[in-house]
């Protein structure tokens, strides 16, 4: 393979990896805040399918995104406000949104299935995209691939360097310390709940009007990509940059598996392309084995420097989640 | 700022927490609140800091009525709250923690914040590293931190919800001095506490709080015997302990050596005896939680020998302790200890130790409502033990206690109990002793460790002293060990 | 007492209102969508009920969805949320259809070669099941996310055999394997497909977790050990063993789910072999809070429903997910009234 065709396989990489970047920083800011959305398979496929049904009907890019983002931000309200008012499990409302929005997705999706809509076009940056490898690498891709590098910076400046940021983590660490010192906790985890469902909301269209343009019912591809994108949420540890450098190795995993292809030709490619699903959600196993009790044990009868090695691999891998994460915040 | 408090009512369901409390606080004042654990002191002081509204009363400050509807209005107010756990964020950095509730533009000036931090540490002589963490640090630096932030803020008024417990003497002394620092400039201050010693020591005046009403009022000299008496309503006898004549070794720790992420201790050596109190002194987060755990099995330790009855347990398992009559009592009754949603003769029922497949629901029954008798506790059979009070709750934890035991490890046995509960727990606790079993306890009131132990054991970050009587010593040194003083003396 | 009474009447009409918003939202829908409602309500009974053929349809599927929901009953009292049932029907399924491969030549009577096969499937999904706890005890990852990642694997798994080692002669496709011969098949009545057995192991499956949950001690550990893991272990329990077998069980009757979807349902092995039920057990779970004695009358209207929207796409051309969107939102309002009844009453 030469040079040029693996720069533009890694370029695709990237641009399909923009999806997943959304939601997962989406899901990022309201975990940080205190908030699982565990809806985000669903919300993925059905805002896919309304946006793309949008673009359809008004031929205008634009509306179909912005129509993905309220399709996400209104699962994500019905989470927040199941959990923050109604104080129900979490994961169970998200469960049964995720698969209610599914089959939503699929029923309203019918009557367009197989449509032409639109899709997005690359558009290379001047200058930028005449750079040697890194132009054609990162530069030559969609608007919101752009934005998606955007976010990605943004998400990070604003969470750890930003006053706002600094609250935001706390009502997640410990929201009753966050409300003595003026926050609105169950405000703010209402607005960051909302806005990281937008951002997941808006994961659908880019897969609809772009990396997997159009809407073809149960094969369009996209169920599981929330699942991943939850995991990789926990993979990310919670930090925008980590969690996007998930979303780019599993869009690498991908590639990779489609390139391995002709190599296995006993394997049917159907299996090849599911097997980064598997491999993502058990990468988590490296994030989260050092909270495994016999590992500790384990670890307390070797001997001093052994230990001490290892005990330092499994603390840099390991990510804690914000403290008050799944837990119902009320002043008395 | 004059702190006026009129008429002060809140109930939480059928409990009266303030009852038509009244309380006037001028200018530059340190104004002690005395009470014991359920007197409504931290209701009233959380309806003072916004915490929580009161149901009917008013607010005057300076003349002026106002209405609290949150902490930071309080704060805008000119009133602070030092929480008796100081309510910050451990994995995060001091400076962070100072930041969060300074209102400014979007991006904080960090490097004038942490000038003006260092300023604040060092016209009151903290040493505290804005860069470092906070769950680094002991509570009684985590209360300076707070208290910087507060007069960072422009407080007027300073709250402290037993501010104490879990410091050293050093750090106690410390706290006091700043304190007296800020009242003489002009900053009023309400100290809230049980210990009279304290109130004693530091305050200009003094109210007693019982059951949610101000029951007096006193000025220097405090009458320590009177003070009492309207605490408490009556005189409480302190039952005299008598100590038990220790038998066999129970427990025995050979060398060894115990680490998590930020602590390493080694070469501990320990044995205690059947029908022993040993209690475990030092600051939160010294090592002696670790050890602790490390005596049930919950902890492996990375070196050295545990020895139960001469079996040697080292890596062994929880359970295999629990086998061999040890139990573990932990600090937090309802996340570690009981089971909130089950009921107290499904508890019974779990702790039995029965081996049959189907539950015997009469043989149940006929255990739980013995034991219900035998330990006090106010509730039924069918009763959640959520909805137990909290001397209920621990009372339900030993009632669930096997009969015959080893070595019973507590975690602050008597943490947030009043008096009589307290009391009653440790009489208990002395009945287990008479029969044989020997107990480790962990408690930050020193006093409590004193009264209780016939040997102590002082933790400071990691280090453990040698096993210290309890009768030659007193509050005042164990208060320089925790600290981190006095201990080469205590080596000879 | 009174209060009780009155309190249960108030709890039945918060979840009556449910039912009604659940329905009000599923006919706005179709009126959005430009069918007429009350025509497609009536398809669906009549999918389901309308005709001998359909109500022996409703009844096949019947058993299975019965003995997910009752095995995923033992997890949640754990407090697991095992959402890696999928697969592990899947390999129920997988194994059942490995026996049966492998016997179907040999010398075994058939009734010898099915229980066999059901064994294995239920051995299948008990396997898949404790990985999941596997992965949770020993390597942290919390069930949801191992049991997602076993289920891909599960479905990847089942695909490689249909188009690799288990492809019908000369046609590889997603319509499985080669059908098994009659004789192969649970023994049914006549040929509406119904067999007795199954419905007794539906029936049996049920009321054992119902005793199982109600009067054991290893019962009344799994719920410690669902509402507070930490006390649990305090309290001596073997905390980890005991979720292991909470998997182990609930993988059972998966498997045991994943065998009948082979033996009595389609008879050869499919990509989609599990029919979803899995993920609809979990949903019906949560509808009956998770409440034994109301497993078997809820599993029957979920899979009449299911039934019932066959018929959809050719009377109305209403895509057959009508149903999904039917049980999905009677879950969610239920949960949601739920929380409103809860806050109401408290403030009270």
């Amino acid at each position: 393979m030469s040079f040029e065709i693996v720069l533009i396989g890694l370029a695709t990489v990237i641009i399909s990896a923009a999806p997943i970047v959304f939601a997962v920083i989406g899901e990022t800011f309201s975990e940080r805040s205190g908030v699982i959305n565990l809806s985000l398979n669903g919300t993925i496929v059905l805002s896919a399918m309304i946006s793309f049904a949008v673009a359809v009907h008004t031929n205008s890019l634009i509306f179909g995104y912005l129509s993905g983002m309220v399709v996400g931000a209104i699962l994500a309200w019905i989470v927040a406000f199941s959990s923050i008012s109604l104080h129900q499990s979490q994961v169970a409302v998200g469960f049964v949104l995720t698969e209610t929005a599914l089959s939503l997705a699929y029923f309203l999706g019918s009557p367009y299935t197989n449509s032409q809509g639109p899709t997005i076009q690359r558009v290379p940056i001047p200058l930028l995209s005449s750079i040697p490898v890194i132009g054609p690498l990162l530069f030559n891709a969609d608007p919101l691939t752009y934005l998606s590098y955007l976010l990605i910076i943004g998400a990070w400046i604003y969470v750890f360097k930003t006053r706002p940021g600094l609250i935001l983590q706390g009502i997640g660490e410990r929201p009753a310390a966050a409300f003595v010192r003026g926050a609105n906790v169950n405000r703010l985890r209402y607005m960051y709940t909302i806005l990281g469902g937008a951002l997941v909301g808006l994961a659908g269209p880019i897969f609809s009007l772009g990396v997997k343009a159009g809407w073809k019912g149960t094969i369009s591809g996209l169920d599981g990509f929330g699942w991943i994108a939850l995991s990789i949420t926990i993979f990310g540890g919670w930090n925008p940059v980590r969690a996007a450098f998930g979303a780019y190795l599993f869009s690498l995993l991908q590639w990779l598996s489609l390139i391995a292809q002709p190599a296995f030709p006993s394997i049917p490619g159907a299996v090849l392309q599911v097997a980064p699903f598997p491999l993502m959600i058990l990468t988590l196993l490296l994030v989260n084995i050092s909270d495994a009790e016999w590992v500790n044990r384990t670890l307390a009868g070797m001997p001093e420097s052994t230990r001490k090695v290892i005990a330092r691999i499994l603390r840099a891998l390991h990510a804690s989640p914000p403290a008050g994460l799944g837990i119902p915040f009320e002043n008395e | 700022m004059q702190v006026e408090l009129h008429d002060i009512h809140k109930t939480f369901g059928p409990v009266y927490a303030n009852k038509g409390l009244t309380l006037v606080v001028p200018s530059g004042m340190i104004q002690g609140i005395l009470g014991e654990n359920g007197a409504g002191k931290s209701t009233l002081m959380k309806i003072l800091s916004g915490f929580i509204q009161a149901d009917r009363g008013e607010i005057i400050l300076n003349g002026k009525q106002v209405v609290i509807k949150s902490p930071a209005d309080a704060i805008k107010h000119g009133i602070g709250m030092l929480h008796q756990d100081p309510l910050d964020f451990p994995p995060m950095q001091i400076l962070d923690n100072f930041l969060i509730g300074h209102s400014g533009g979007i991006f904080p000036q960090k490097i004038k914040a942490k000038r003006e931090f260092l300023n604040l540490a060092k016209e009151f002589g903290f040493s505290l590293d804005p860069n470092n963490y906070v769950d680094a640090l002991t509570v009684g630096e985590r209360q300076q931190l707070e208290i910087m932030r507060l007069l960072w803020l422009g407080v007027d008024v300073l709250i402290l919800d037993e501010p104490t417990t879990g410091i050293s003497a050093e750090q106690k002394k410390k706290l006091f001095e700043t304190l007296r620092k800020l009242a003489a400039g002009g900053k009023t201050i309400i100290f809230v506490s049980h210990k009279l010693e304290d109130v004693g020591d530091l305050c200009a005046r003094v109210a007693v709080l019982r059951e949610g009403e101000l029951v007096g009022s006193m000025e220097p000299p405090f009458d320590n015997e009177k003070l009492v008496e309207m605490m408490f309503g009556k005189v409480i006898v302190q039952p005299q302990l008598q100590t038990i004549k220790p038998g066999e070794c129970v427990l025995e720790m050979r060398d060894v050596a115990i680490e998590d992420y930020r602590l390493k201790m080694s070469e501990i050596n320990l044995e205690a005896y059947a029908g022993e109190v040993i209690g475990l002194a030092g600051m939160e987060g010294s090592g002696q939680s670790l050890f602790l755990k490390a005596c049930a099995g919950l902890l492996r330790p990375v070196g050295g020998a545990v020895y139960v009855h001469n079996e040697n347990m080292t890596g062994k398992v929880y359970r295999s302790f629990l086998q061999r009559g040890v139990a573990y009592l932990p600090a937090s009754r309802l996340e570690e200890g009981l089971v909130p949603g089950l009921t107290l003769s499904e508890h019974f029922c779990l702790a039995d130790g029965n081996t049959g497949f189907f539950i015997d629901r009469k043989q149940n029954l006929a255990l739980t409502n013995t034991r219900i008798k035998d330990f006090n506790i106010h509730g039924l059979a069918t009763t959640p033990v959520e909805s137990l009070s909290g001397g209920n709750q621990q009372r339900a934890l030993l009632a669930l206690l096997k009969d015959k035991l080893s070595l019973i490890l507590l975690e602050h046995p008597t943490r947030g109990l009043d008096i009589e509960s307290a009391i009653y727990i440790w009489r208990k606790l002395k009945a287990r002793c008479n029969d044989g079993t020997a107990i480790i306890f962990i408690s930050s009131d020193l006093e409590e460790v004193l009264n209780y132990s016939d040997r102590i054991l002082v933790f400071f970050s990691g280090r453990v002293s040698r096993p210290i009587r309890a009768d030659k010593t007193n509050v005042e040194e164990l208060g320089e060990l925790i600290g981190g003083r006095g201990w080469t003396k205590l080596a000879t | 007492m009174l209060q009780k009474q009155t309190s249960r009447w108030v709890n039945l009409g918060f979840q009556f209102l449910a039912i009604l918003v659940a329905l009000a939202f599923t006919t706005l829908l179709l009126v959005l969508s430009g069918a007429p409602p009350i025509q497609a309500y009536k398809e669906l009974i009549l999918g389901a009920f309308g005709s001998i053929d359909n109500v022996s349809n409703v009844l096949i599927a019947w058993a299975p969805l019965l003995i997910t929901t009752a095995g995923l009953l033992v997890t949640f009292a754990a407090g697991l949320w095992n959402i890696g049932i999928e697969g592990q029907i899947t390999l129920g399924a997988i194994f059942t259809t490995w026996v049966l491969r492998s016997f179907e030549n040999s010398s075994l009577s058939p009734t010898m070669i099915i229980i066999l096969s059901i064994v294995a499937g239920m051995f299948g999904g008990m396997l898949w099941a404790s990985l999941v706890g596997v992965l949770k005890t020993f390597g942290g990852v919390n069930e949801i996310f191992g049991g997602l990642g076993l289920n891909f694997i599960a479905s990847t798994l089942v695909l490689y055999l249909i188009y690799g080692p288990w492809r019908r002669p000369g046609v590889a496709s997603l319509s499985g394997t080669e059908i098994f011969p009659n004789r192969l098949w649970l023994p049914s009545i006549s040929n509406l497909g119904i067999s007795p057995w199954a419905f007794a192991l539906g029936i049996l499956g049920i009321l054992i977790i119902y005793f199982f949950l109600r009067g054991t001690y290893i019962g009344l550990k799994l719920k410690a050990i669902g509402k507070n893991i930490r006390s649990a272990h305090t309290l001596g329990i073997p905390t980890w063993q005991y979720m292991m077998l909470s998997f182990m069980i609930c993988g059972l009757f998966a498997g045991l789910t994943g065998a009948l979807q082979v033996t009595n349902v389609y008879h050869r092995l499919l990509p989609y072999i599990t029919s979803g039920y899995g993920f609809l057990g979990l949903l019906v779970a949560m509808l009956i809070n998770y409440q034994a004695i109301w497993v078997a009358p809820i599993t029957l209207f979920y899979v009449a429903l299911n039934v019932g929207s066959v018929q959809l796409p050719i009377a109305l051309k209403l895509d057959s997910n009508l149903s999904g969107v039917l049980q999905g939102f009677l879950v969610l309002f239920v949960l949601l009234m739920e929380g409103v009844r809860q806050k109401l009453t408290r403030k009270v």
